[in-house]
């Protein structure tokens, strides 16, 4: 299924640039469209505010854990569904699972290839 | 034929490990379990076919009972078969073994502490890659980096419509962060360069520190002739790791102090009064019970014919120094025997626990401990002190008699054979042979 076919909307909460930059391009391209947030402070209140369909959530986030963040989420019934796509530097199986504890729905680790974002993107939407 | 003092020593040691009564024993080789207990205490000498009669009935070779094998080549060789029980070592036959071939044994036993080591430094390592801040935010720095790359190379790379400007943003991202990857690499290789100096494979500092130690005899000449500390230092110090220097300077700086506070000339002629007893020397010089403990066992041969052991642990229990006597051994690594005064000591602070000890399984020699517990430095405002404890061990004072019963120590869990003790914390490498 693709994005433009759901018109699906996708927050990503990342703080690299050059990252958001390249997974932005190739999400949209697909027909995503595609909100950014590069701050974990005020993370969960953006994803309150947005209500995006799917949410791509780095671990290192400056202010904030991307574990916090999801935590906050889960806690929330509103959100206990929202599909969440994690993204780590750290592919120790103790990150792994620390994101499933907190409830992540899937969990990518860096350097990822850009078909297994767009492919991760379309599976958490399609549930 | 080496001059033997210790047979009976090893009778006992071979009796306590086979479970076997001291009555049973001697009843089955026909002699009264006085005359056994003299014996096994090395105050009657044993030979000819009695000793033939007691390795037969301990299952030994008698010469391992004459000469011995050397208890810690027997301790490192169980160590090693409990390492591995799935290889089901004949445990039973070690004595056998490693009288017979001695060598292949001392190989088996130096292997083991070789893998031990080298286990230690690889949790070393896996530690720093977990708890490093630096490293964890360089590599995190870099995979990020790397990600960004393939993310833009592939999108160039990748069949799909890209445009012109597209296009540029992504060279010029690449081309930034390649520059980016470049300038963390360099900085990674630099900080795991710079730390080369500590040779990992050696163990920790603190056995290094040990090992130092006990080749020097615990006794540093320069310091007694009060010279400087650092040429006492470059001449311990050689081939030691920084971190293992850092813990040499420390002891040295201490060694100092106390051989300016005490210095021999003082402490021998009150040592030749009093005997090794910390107390009362300490009456005697007024001096600092903690510091004269330290010169005690800092006392060459030539001073203290019968030397002392020491030992200094932490708060929390770990031995920061270490120097045992053949009578009451002390772990390598780990911690020791829970029930060493050494710790009650620090339960007590400022009291000078003293009385009998004795290490079970041992020769049966009844030594003298005095521990004491003294905060690390001076007081503070409204701050609690850190102890630590110190234990002299020394042998017992002339007229002092030892109890009927003395409750027993070990050396530590893994190497005791009391199988009942409160103070019990893993199973005893010595128990299943028994069983």
């Amino acid at each position: 299924m693709r994005g433009e076919d759901m018109g699906g909307q996708v927050l990503l909460i990342e703080d690299e640039p050059n990252i958001i930059e390249a997974i932005r391009f190739i999400l949209s391209r697909d027909g995503w469209q595609v909100h950014t947030h590069s701050n974990g402070t005020d993370a969960a209140q953006i994803v309150r505010d947005r209500a995006p369909d799917v949410v791509i959530l780095d671990v290192m986030l400056p202010g904030r854990s991307g574990y916090d963040i999801l935590r906050e989420l889960r806690e929330d019934p509103a959100h206990s569904d929202l599909p969440v796509l994690m993204l780590t530097a750290r592919g120790q199986s103790k990150d792994r699972e620390m994101a499933e504890r907190a409830g992540a729905s899937r969990f990518m680790t860096k350097p990822f290839s850009n078909a297994e974002v767009l492919d991760a993107v379309r599976a958490l939407s399609a549930q | 034929m080496p001059r033997d003092t210790l047979t009976g020593s090893r009778i006992r040691e071979r009796r306590v490990l086979r479970g076997m009564k001291q009555a049973d024993l001697a009843r089955k080789a026909g002699i009264s379990a006085s005359y056994l207990n003299l014996i096994e205490h090395n105050r009657r000498r044993i030979g000819g076919k009695l000793l033939l009669s007691i390795a037969e009935i301990l299952r030994v070779e008698p010469a391992a009972l004459t000469e011995g094998a050397g208890a810690a080549l027997i301790s490192s060789l169980r160590e090693a078969a409990a390492d591995m029980p799935q290889v089901s070592a004949e445990l039973d036959r070690v004595d056998e073994f490693a009288g017979r071939f001695p060598g292949w044994a001392q190989l088996l036993a130096d292997s083991r502490t070789r893998v031990a080591q080298l286990e230690r430094s690889l949790e070393t390592l896996n530690d720093r890659m977990t708890h490093d801040p630096h490293l964890a935010a360089s590599l995190h720095e870099m995979l990020s980096t790397v990600t960004a790359i393939r993310s833009a190379a592939s999108i160039l790379a990748e069949p799909g419509e890209v445009d012109a400007e597209w296009q540029a943003r992504f060279h010029r991202n690449i081309y930034e962060d390649s520059a980016r990857l470049a300038e963390t690499s360099r900085g990674l290789v630099t900080y795991l360069e710079a730390d080369e100096t500590s040779p990992l494979e050696t163990g920790a500092p603190q056995e290094e520190l040990d090992a130092a130690l006990e080749k020097a005899g615990h006794t540093v000449p320069e310091l007694e002739a009060g010279e400087d500390r650092d040429a006492a230092l470059a001449k311990l110090g050689r081939g030691l790791s920084g971190p293992a220097r850092g813990l040499l300077r420390g002891w040295l700086d201490r060694y100092a102090s106390d051989a300016a506070a005490l210095p021999l000339d003082r402490l021998r002629p009150a040592v030749e009064a009093h005997g090794p007893d910390p107390a009362a020397l300490a009456a005697a010089l007024g001096a600092d019970p903690a510091c004269i403990m330290r010169r005690l066992a800092a006392m060459s041969p030539e001073d203290l014919p019968t030397p002392v052991g020491l030992a200094i642990c932490d708060s929390s229990g770990v031995l920061t120094y270490r120097k045992p006597l053949p009578d009451f051994p002390m772990p390598r690594f780990g911690a020791a025997c829970p029930l060493w005064p050494l710790y009650r000591a620090l339960s007590r602070p400022h009291v000078i626990l003293a009385g009998p000890v004795m290490q079970v399984g041992r020769s049966g020699a009844v030594l003298w401990a005095d521990a004491l517990a003294t905060p690390q430095a001076g007081p503070a405002v409204n701050a609690d002190p850190l102890y630590q404890a110190q234990m002299l061990v020394r042998p017992l004072p002339q007229g002092a008699e030892p109890p009927a019963t003395l409750p027993q120590l070990g050396v530590a869990c893994r190497v005791c054979p009391r199988e009942s003790c409160e103070g019990r914390r893993e199973p005893s490498i010595l128990a299943s042979v028994r069983r």
